[in-house]
């Protein structure tokens, strides 16, 4: 490397990244990312949803090129016990709008595209490049980055740390912590390729039309979790994600929950003669808003999954991280084009912008729900949706005992199963953590 | 559940695509007289199987399908019992679609 000096150098090329560099670059600022992959994209996983407000907000006219999957007009929530589900759909046709709200994505394709955009506004992106370690003055600010290509570190104004949920960079340097176990799930996904007449038959689907299947119960085997199914072009990710401290204590394996959950009797006809083409695994952050490490230092900001930017509750994490990309890059242009130095005071600005914006909103409103989630699983994800599958059943089929005697019996197994008094509590923390 | 439920790991690597850095694994256990309980549990919830016992009753790895999500590193780096690293630039998984 050369004694080249940037603007900005970026680490990283997922959704944070890419609307980091995005921003700084259209605005004209020098910016180098730097991603380990062989392409953009390449070590990357999501689900995958794009929400499309906020890409618009960073590429207004994404929509002409950019690789989406299909529109979202349906989402499912479905509570599973072994043999069935219960469900709370939502399909709407004001969905089938011109400029849809949400798609699915793939993100291997859309994160090539998101990079295009970066190079074609003028930023400089270096692939198979691990970055090891920030370089830092005498006096401990960051001011630029060591690679595995070059002896010398590469020199920046500022570093946008968007590394990812499991970042060595800002970790190693102490800027943050290692994510703890409870704080982050472990999500594991096939990529199921089917016709694309199949899905829309199996799904009710027409043109683009997409599905989204989020399931919780005994599929996780009491470890708080959540299996997934969202319909893309021609083929179907499948996963299920559980929180690490859940699969740690119960040693579950995830690969084997994945099975379960793709043999479960509601889901296995949906994937019937499916080729599966990938095994993709990746932590997500969910302790939410009490996660949040320090955002902003010395010549550094740090974005997206690597700031636990994520919101548990909504499944929401890549439109947090695009706008937290794209506010860092706004405060970084600003703090440029005054001229003034990218010191831990002026980047608060960063910060502050931030906390102003849905992103930290949203998460303040969830804080108190991770905890929840962490401390009450086996009745969350194991005995009450047995209980709700239960009393469904006992709903519908018709055999000769009374109505009286049906609704007694449901009760009664609540009562039984978690007790009058945990009744209560369990709906009072419940509310309490969402209010 | 069904039969299939118990596809081997093996199977479902093998669609992916790897570059293997040979002889260079980004990944090393500590040596250790018995292994911890997080050590232990990662015999079992390493979503590639990573993570194995040797004859000698401590937990090894090979690394060739790690797929880099890090889960090892949250539970047993802190503790020093392993020692984590990304891949070099370009190596390791290379996902298909993600």
């Amino acid at each position: 490397m050369s004694r080249e000096r940037f603007d900005a150098i970026v680490v990283g090329a997922g959704m944070s990244g890419n609307a980091a560099a995005y921003t700084m670059a259209s605005r004209g600022l020098k910016v180098l990312q730097l991603e380990r992959g062989e392409y953009p994209g390449s070590k990357n996983v999501q689900g995958a949803i794009l929400y499309a407000n906020m890409l618009e907000g960073i590429v207004p006219n994404f929509r002409d090129d950019a690789p989406l999957e299909r529109h979202l007009v349906e989402q499912r929530l479905w509570i599973m016990d072994d043999t069935s589900h219960s469900g709370m759909h939502y399909r709407s046709h004001d969905f089938n709008e011109q400029r849809a709200n949400r798609y699915t994505i793939v993100r291997v394709q859309f994160d090539k595209w998101f990079a295009g955009k970066v190079r074609e506004a003028g930023g400089t992106i270096l692939c198979e490049t691990t970055a090891t370690k920030l370089a830092r003055d005498g006096s401990g600010n960051v001011i630029g980055v060591h690679t595995d290509r070059a002896g010398r570190p590469i020199l920046a104004d500022v570093v946008v740390l968007a590394e990812g949920v499991n970042g060595v960079l800002g970790t190693r340097m102490g800027l943050r912590d290692v994510p703890k176990s409870q704080n982050v799930a472990l999500a594991v996904k096939e990529m199921h390729f089917l016709p694309e007449h199949v899905i829309a038959e199996r799904f009710g689907l027409t043109g683009d039309q997409g599905c989204v299947i989020e399931a919780l119960g005994t599929i996780s085997r009491g470890v708080a979790g959540l299996g997934f199914l969202y319909t893309n072009r021609d083929s179907v990710s499948l996963g299920i994600g559980c929180l690490v401290s859940g699969l740690a204590e119960s040693m579950e394996s995830p690969h084997t929950l994945l099975n379960g959950f793709k043999c479960h009797p509601s889901i296995k006809p949906l994937l019937a003669g499916s080729e599966v083409k990938e095994y993709a695994a990746h932590l997500i952050p969910e302790g939410g808003f009490r996660a949040i490490p320090e955002l902003h230092g010395e010549g550094w900001v740090v974005v997206g999954d690597a700031a636990q930017l994520n919101n548990a509750v909504h499944r929401e994490g890549s439109n947090l991280a695009m706008t937290s990309g794209q506010i860092a890059g706004e405060a970084i242009c600003t703090i440029k084009n005054q001229g003034r130095p990218m010191t831990k005071d002026n980047l608060s600005l960063y910060k502050s912008m931030l906390d102003k914006s849905f992103v930290m909103r949203d998460l303040i409103k969830h804080k108190d729900v991770p905890a929840l989630l962490h401390t009450n699983s086996q009745s969350l994800f194991s005995t009450y949706p047995k209980l709700i599958s239960q009393a469904a059943q006992g709903f519908v089929r018709v055999d000769g005992s009374t109505k009286i005697e049906k609704e007694k019996a449901a009760i009664d197994a609540f009562i039984k199963a978690r007790s009058r008094w945990g009744l209560v509590s369990d709906a009072v923390r419940i509310a309490r953590a969402w209010r | 559940m069904s039969e299939s439920s118990f596809e081997p790991i093996e199977e479902k690597l093998y669609r992916n695509r790897y570059l293997v850095d040979a002889g260079r694994p980004h990944i090393r256990v500590r040596r250790h007289l018995s292994p911890s309980a997080s050590l232990r549990a990662l015999t079992k919830i390493c979503p590639a199987n990573c993570y194995s016992f040797d004859d000698a009753g401590q937990v090894k790895v090979v690394t060739d399908g790690c797929l880099e999500c890090g889960t090892c590193r949250v539970l047993c780096e802190a503790s020093g019992e392993i020692d984590w690293n990304y891949p070099r630039g370009g190596f390791g998984i290379l996902f298909k679609f993600g």
